[in-house]
């Protein structure tokens, strides 16, 4: 492997320092004047139709300046998910609507003088509800009678909006029946996952203004700055080219912001007062009005041979998409398409997904999607099938996960909404990564060995994981480059880092093809005006899609300059020329000149020109990270807690192209997920009404909570990815739910089929399993030595 | 009603509504480095020292800090003079999406002032009121210790 400068180094962060110092770089950081405060009125009910909404005495509060309801506001149906155009989500949302469908949908909003007037202003709205029989349970919402939530003529792409069904998945390889009739073992097993946010630290902000020539500029808190400009375009029914969206820093964003939820309303008040608007959510508000993590309820059927082959695997999932459809059809179809191909010596496999509108809140994008439900129940079910084969849990994974060189039909048959595309895995390290990370952990002394001291009783489990590298064929990144005097270059760029270090990767990348320092390359990224197309930054696409673009763009350039060099030089070809150090030389001649040279030269000298270029990037590869997660944990018999005492996270990214960087997302996404896992859980009254949207009763991972985390990057050769690289930053978070139910089946012998993995559920799970059996613990079974 | 502050080491006098907290008679001063808006003080990004101890000022009356010395995070260090617990944070890969970085650096800085030579546990509980999504904080907590021997080096 070629030995690279700034490829898999650790170079800072870009703008860690300025972030450290508290520099003005986020939304909320700048504050305009004449600024109208925007604020919002909910439903109480989960269910109705406004019959009648009254808003004068709002409309003459002091300092109001404009009243938002469905009334007078265009009426255009859409969808709010951050998607490619076509998206694949139903179009059924309107910006307001005389309809609401849970508690917490959007009714009015009153811009005012300030947040105050907007808040007192907002308790004036007077509204006449007709309150609609609900579905408070996804397993009710296709019962024959069931009140139909999406009953507006307009709507557009849900599968059956009279039955509920947003979304409907089938797909198979093979003959799943003969499959299960000729497999030695079966094993069924049906998990349930619950609701939860995305917590980012900086909650939903937008503020709009109009620039100099009457456009609306957007100033947003998301990760799609492209698809805010084409769907608040839509929404609106103004051009495209009316519309600037400016991403600064975002304050964390994990699929919550793959999504148009302020923008419009904010651009609406803009457009029509001519004055700067600004709608910030309040904690309570992300919990109930922006989006949720889909809750599903996961079947998986395995059937295996003696010697622990699968020859058949089939899955089921029901997914609660709530009162939209957003991202309802891509999320169900990743729980079996970043699923079932790990497991692709079944020949027998089929997936069944139905996506159903409750009158609950809207669940959507987030980090893992509908990867993290689907292995929270296959990777469980898995072990399940190693304890009745009486075969260790690393043995039967070897068996059967896929290898480099292998595809599975899955790949095809299940895409993003429409038919995939075909893969060859070209790098896999899933079997160093196993036998790394039970090194670690201690597997062969701990595993079926549960060990305990007074009430406390230590256990270990495992999980193994892909994802993908952004969506193939379709996500498109793009970049500019161009060269400045001092032989430093400016990198406008579509891609858009939340938090993720992306501009860092960006710097590295240029920089590594230019032979120049990172530090030489300005990056400035995600603005609709100035910066060359993203679809932005979700699916795991950073790295892979943006910085794919970055390195087209840098290679580009790097033959422009090429080109000038050997004009410089007097020389014919390019074939033996370097980029090192700022210079180009030519090995032939030993000949060289400064990329600071050439730039003059070009700019000022001889056949004047801009040394810069426009890559693109769109691969038919979207080749899977893998990792494999251990996790050790002590469950207290007494109480019912569990502590996880060690994690590792075993991942093979490819190249890693800033080691530091690659760490923080993988130990962001475990703790993320140690909170899915153990705590975090949206409770709701009878009637639908979230209980807890604050940090005081939905408990997300503080510094104390966290068990040691040992990484392992196990790096390989990506051949598809910019300089050997793949995605790393959700794969992370499908590991803690099946590793600490395995970890718990191993150290009490219970399963849990409902998460979070709360103290009150284990306590149920001890007393049932001491009503079937007296106190005796799992079977042991003799970890094999590999 | 008018409050007397010394932010950072400058003399503020500023005026402020009835009821009104801290953090939003920072903000509307210019200090957008105080960030956060739970308004519990459950998730301490708008953490700033307050006489020297850390306290979320989304829940303490403006008011009540009435000549009161505060520090916000311009007042550790700055983007040309940080100070060796930034450049720790951004060295050992603290700081992701940084709107909690302030926060927790404060909370840091608070407690190696007056532990030098804090435990790992120690370090965890200065921490535990600014809470993250981005890091799973074991970066947070290495870069509190790298800071200690960044200090000792300036000494």
């Amino acid at each position: 492997m070629k030995e690279f400068k700034y490829i898999g180094k650790n170079t800072d962060k870009r703008d860690a320092l300025s972030l450290a110092t508290g520099q003005p770089m986020f939304v909320d950081d700048i504050s305009l004047p004449n600024m109208l405060q925007v604020k919002f009125l909910y439903s109480t009910y989960a269910h109705a139709i406004i019959e009648d909404i009254d808003t004068t005495e709002a409309e003459n509060y002091p300092g109001v300046k404009m009243v938002l309801t469905y009334k007078n506001t265009p009426h255009i149906i859409h969808t709010t998910a951050g998607q490619g155009w076509p998206e694949p989500s139903p179009y059924d949302t309107y910006m307001f609507n005389k309809k609401v469908r849970f508690v917490g949908d959007r009714v009015a909003a009153v811009a005012a003088e300030t947040e105050e007037e907007a808040a007192e202003a907002i308790k004036l709205i007077k509204v006449k509800y007709r309150v609609l029989p609900a579905v408070l349970d996804m397993k009710d919402a296709m019962k024959e009678g069931a009140p139909i939530i999406h009953d507006e003529e307009e709507i557009k792409g849900a599968y059956d909006p009279k039955h509920n069904l947003a979304a409907h998945i089938f797909v198979k390889a093979g003959d799943i029946e003969k499959g299960f009739k000729e497999s030695d073992v079966i094993v069924e097993e049906t998990f349930e996952t619950q609701y939860a946010q995305h917590c980012p630290i900086e909650p939903h902000i937008t503020i709009t203004y109009l620039d100099e020539y009457g456009r609306i500029v957007i100033r947003t808190s998301t990760q799609v700055p492209f698809h805010v400009r084409r769907i608040v375009a839509q929404a609106l029914n103004i051009p495209v080219q009316k519309i600037r969206v400016i991403k600064p820093r975002i304050g964390g964003g994990f699929g919550t912001k793959q999504e148009i939820i302020l923008e419009e309303v904010c651009a609406y008040i803009t457009m029509k007062t001519g004055r700067p608007a600004r709608a910030l959510f309040s904690r309570e508000e992300e919990f109930i009005s922006s989006r949720t993590r889909h809750p599903m309820q996961v079947n998986v059927k395995i059937g295996a041979k003696k010697d622990g082959t699968f020859n058949a695997i089939k899955m089921y999932v029901l997914s609660n998409t709530g009162a939209y459809g957003t991202h309802g059809l891509t999320v169900a179809s990743n729980a079996g398409s970043k699923t079932l191909p790990l497991y692709n010596k079944a020949p027998n496999v089929e997936f069944t997904a139905d996506v159903v509108y409750t009158n609950l809140p809207v669940s959507g994008a987030y980090r893992g999607y509908g990867a993290t439900q689907g292995y929270a129940a296959l990777e469980q079910a898995v072990d399940e099938v190693a304890y009745k084969l009486k075969m260790d849990p690393l043995k039967i994974r070897k068996k059967n996960h896929i290898r480099s060189g292998e595809t599975s039909p899955i790949f095809r048959a299940l895409g993003e909404g429409r038919e995939g595309v075909t893969q060859y895995i070209q790098s896999c390290a899933l079997d160093e990564l196993i036998d790394k990370g039970a090194k670690e952990i201690g597997w062969f002394d701990k595993f079926g060995k549960p060990k305990r001291k007074g009430n406390k009783v230590r256990g270990v489990g495992m999980s193994i994981h892909m994802q993908g590298s952004g969506i193939p064929l379709i996500d498109m990144g793009a970049a500019t480059l161009k060269m400045n005097e001092d032989g430093s270059f400016n990198l406008t760029y579509g891609g858009t880092d939340l938090g993720t270090g992306l501009d860092t990767v960006a710097a590295q990348i240029v920089a590594e093809t230019l032979g120049i320092k990172p530090e030489q390359v300005i990056v400035y990224a995600s603005d609709t005006d100035l910066t060359p197309f993203d679809v932005g930054a979700y699916a795991s696409s950073g790295t892979f899609v943006s910085g794919g673009a970055v390195l087209n763009a840098a290679m580009k350039v790097r033959e422009q300059i090429f080109d000038v060099a050997k004009e410089m030089f007097g020389e014919f070809d390019t074939k033996n020329f370097v980029l090192e150090n700022g210079k180009v030389i030519s090995k032939a001649t030993g000949k060289s000149v400064t990329l600071s040279e050439i730039a003059y030269h070009t700019l000022y000298v001889k056949n004047q020109h801009q040394i810069a270029a426009t890559g693109s990037f769109v691969s038919p590869y979207s080749p899977p990270p893998f990792a494999a997660h251990f996790v050790e944990i002590e469950v207290d018999e007494e109480t019912g807690i569990i502590t996880p005492i060690k994690y590792v996270a075993a991942v093979d990214c490819g190249v890693p192209i800033n080691p530091e960087l690659v760490r923080g997302q993988i130990i962001g996404a475990i703790v993320n997920g140690l909170g899915y896992a153990l705590t975090e859980e949206y409770k709701f009254t009878d009637s639908g009404r979230m209980v807890n949207p604050n940090f005081m009763e939905y408990k997300i991972p503080s510094a104390r909570d966290i068990p040691e985390i040992v990484t392992i990057i196990n790096e390989t050769y990506e051949p598809t990815g910019p300089y050997g690289a793949k995605s790393v930053a959700e794969i992370n978070i499908n590991g803690p739910i099946p590793a600490i139910g395995n970890a718990l089946y191993n150290a009490l012998g219970i399963r849990l089929h409902q998460t979070p993995y709360t103290p009150e559920r284990v306590l149920e799970a001890i007393e049932a399993k001491k009503l079937l059996d007296k106190g005796k613990v799992s079977e042991p079974i003799d970890p094999e030595q590999e | 009603m008018k409050v007397h502050y010394t932010i950072n080491g400058e003399k503020k006098i500023f005026e402020i509504k009835p009821g009104e907290v801290l953090l939003d008679v920072l903000r509307r001063n210019g200090y957008s480095e105080v960030k956060g808006n739970c308004y519990m003080g459950t998730c301490g990004a708008c953490t700033v020292l307050i006489d020297g101890v850390p306290h979320t000022s989304c829940t303490i009356l403006a008011a009540k800090v009435d000549n009161k010395s505060i520090t916000t995070i311009k007042g550790v260090g700055t983007l040309q003079h940080p100070h060796p617990l930034q450049k720790a944070f951004v060295e050992k890969g603290a700081v992701q999406c940084g709107f909690c970085t302030p926060g927790a650096i404060l909370s840091a800085y608070a407690l190696l002032k007056e532990n030098p030579n804090p435990t790992d546990e120690e370090i965890k509980k200065a921490l535990d009121g600014n809470v993250c999504r981005c890091t799973g904080y074991v970066q947070q907590v290495e870069a509190v210790k790298f800071s200690i021997k960044l200090l000792k080096e300036e000494k």
